[in-house]
């Protein structure tokens, strides 16, 4: 599934300063593991140790925190939008 | 249309600066003092760090008491290099010795800071605002911006107002009238965005990734809430140099719980107050108690959640410094508890009736969450404890409206008075019976 990903800053470095960029993956696990290919580098920004997505770190597909959808197993499908944000705060 | 992120020359720091570096709270690692918020390897938030020994060369109790009467008293403790502070008047509001509500909840030591009155827009955030625009000013951005529950929006669109910058402003588009109202006064650009509050946030992630601004809460954002920790320099000044025993304190991205406490253990530090245990409870919002729920199951993490509350101001689903309330509260003895929104309108009218402090449901929240722990017996009567009510009722009339009486209207002649007023004390002493059976 091509997906549209938008990646903040602190990753673009490993984007070559894109901050959207295609991905081609049915689900979030694969995403990263998409990006990893395409980025060498920015799955180990993204996971901890455990290969879990890191705390501070939020995953959206259409606006939807995927920890209300099924986590890394959130299934993608053509023209989803991906954003990955740290997580900010204060109101 | 694209701005450059700033700046010629901007000012980092200064020869007088007591501020050093920015450090990751996981991981410690170090960066410069610039307009960043997180740490590029754990994504965790940035923190100020300052040379202490500095700071205790630079204050004394007399030269604070002789500075400003504002939260610029305590300057060496801010983030900022220069003189050239944004003063608009705001801290050093009242610290309340409380006696009604006291006597209501059987304490004997209650303290209320009200914040309700604090200057210009009347709540906690012109604290953290006057840092943030002043260090934003420093590096030179003409454009500040952020994502706001509402009391933000209206600090951010005021005091830019007064400091000359341009200001946009992101807020959600089911915010209270009031709110609104109060942003738009100042002539800022309000963005209404159709959805809650975290959704808000991320579009300001990347508006900020995007766009050269200075967003208060999110690249200036550990310069901005360190204006917080005034809360706990004015607590400790006010009740005679001394620590409280107990706080309670609304808990929204658990910011401000966490820097009270960093004020004062920073007092401590320095030699301007003996330590002592200080426990730290802190209150949220049932309909969106992500740090109250992980404390009552034991988890050391917080679960998201949507949320569904009058407390808008307090309704962050996804609370940044949720992990470190958590921490906070389990470390030093002290309780997250939450309220439901009928309790919250309970607070708030509880506190106006015997203290004569209109609070917002954050305030409610809090005080709420105050008479919970009283009687589970999680405060004890003697404690000097304090609590903080951080923005004023007159911006959410909505939360209370339909559970406060109505006027009693009347002829323009005596005896239509009389015959109401007559009523009106009937109706008082049935009241009175209801409460006494």
């Amino acid at each position: 599934m091509a997906v549209k990903v938008l990646v903040p800053t602190t990753l673009q470095k490993f984007t070559n300063n894109q901050a959207v960029i295609e991905a081609t993956a049915s689900n979030i696990t694969e995403l990263i593991e998409a990006l990893e290919q395409d980025s060498p580098g920015i799955k180990g920004r993204i996971c901890d140790e455990s290969g879990k997505i890191r705390r501070f770190l939020n995953f959206y597909v259409n606006s939807e925190d995927i920890r209300f959808l099924e986590n890394m197993d959130t299934p993608l499908s053509d023209g989803d939008e991906v954003s990955i944000v740290p997580a900010v705060a204060g109101g | 249309m694209t701005q450059a992120i700033a700046t010629q020359d901007p000012i980092i720091t200064s020869d007088s600066a007591t501020f050093t570096k920015l450090v990751s709270k996981e991981g410690g690692t170090e960066y410069d003092l610039l307009p960043i918020n997180i740490c590029e390897e754990t994504f965790a938030p940035l923190e100020v760090a300052y040379d202490y020994d500095k700071i205790r060369h630079q204050v004394s109790r007399e030269t604070i008491a002789a500075g400003p009467n504002s939260i610029w008293r305590y300057r060496p403790f801010l983030p900022v290099a220069t003189d050239n502070v944004i003063d608009v008047g705001t801290g050093m509001t009242p610290l309340v010795k409380s006696t009604r509500l006291a006597r209501r909840l059987g304490l004997k030591n209650l303290y209320i800071k009200n914040d309700a009155v604090n200057m210009p827009t009347l709540s906690f955030k012109d604290r953290v605002v006057s840092v943030a625009l002043s260090r934003a000013r420093e590096f030179g951005f003409s454009t500040v911006s952020c994502a706001s529950t509402g009391n933000l929006a209206n600090s951010t669109a005021a005091i830019a107002a007064h400091a000359g910058l341009e200001c946009c402003v992101f807020i959600p588009s089911d915010l209270e009238a009031g709110k609104v109202l109060g942003t738009l006064i100042y002539n800022p650009t309000v963005m209404a965005v159709k959805g809650n509050y975290d959704q808000v946030n991320r579009l300001c992630s990347e508006v900020a990734n995007t766009y050269g601004w200075g967003f208060v809460n999110i690249n200036l954002r550990p310069y901005y809430s360190e204006g917080s920790k005034t809360l706990g320099f004015e607590v400790a000044e006010q009740l005679g140099w001394k620590l409280p025993d107990h706080i309670v304190a609304p808990i929204a991205s658990g910011s401000l719980f966490t820097k009270i406490y960093k004020g004062f253990q920073e007092f401590v530090k320095v030699g301007l107050v003996q330590d002592k245990p200080v426990r730290c409870s802190g209150a949220q919002a049932e309909g969106c108690s992500p740090v109250a729920q992980a404390f009552k199951d034991g988890r050391d993490f917080i679960a998201p959640v949507k949320p569904n509350t009058i407390a808008k101001s307090i309704a962050i689903g996804n609370p940044a410094d949720g992990v470190y309330a958590l921490e906070l509260a389990h470390k030093t003895g002290g309780n997250i508890e939450s309220a439901t929104d009928a309790e919250i309108i309970e607070g708030i009218k509880l506190l106006a009736e015997t203290e004569g402090i209109f609070t917002e449901t954050a305030g409610g929240t809090t005080i709420a969450v105050l008479k919970k722990l009283v009687e589970a017996g999680k405060i004890d009567p003697d404690e000097t404890t304090v609590v903080y009510i951080t923005g004023n009722g007159l911006k959410t009339q909505e939360a209370v409206q339909g559970y406060i009486s109505e006027p009693l209207t009347i002829e323009a002649k005596l005896d239509s008075f009389e015959r109401a007023w007559e009523r009106a004390q009937t109706l008082e002493r049935l009241d009175w019976q209801q409460v006494l059976v």
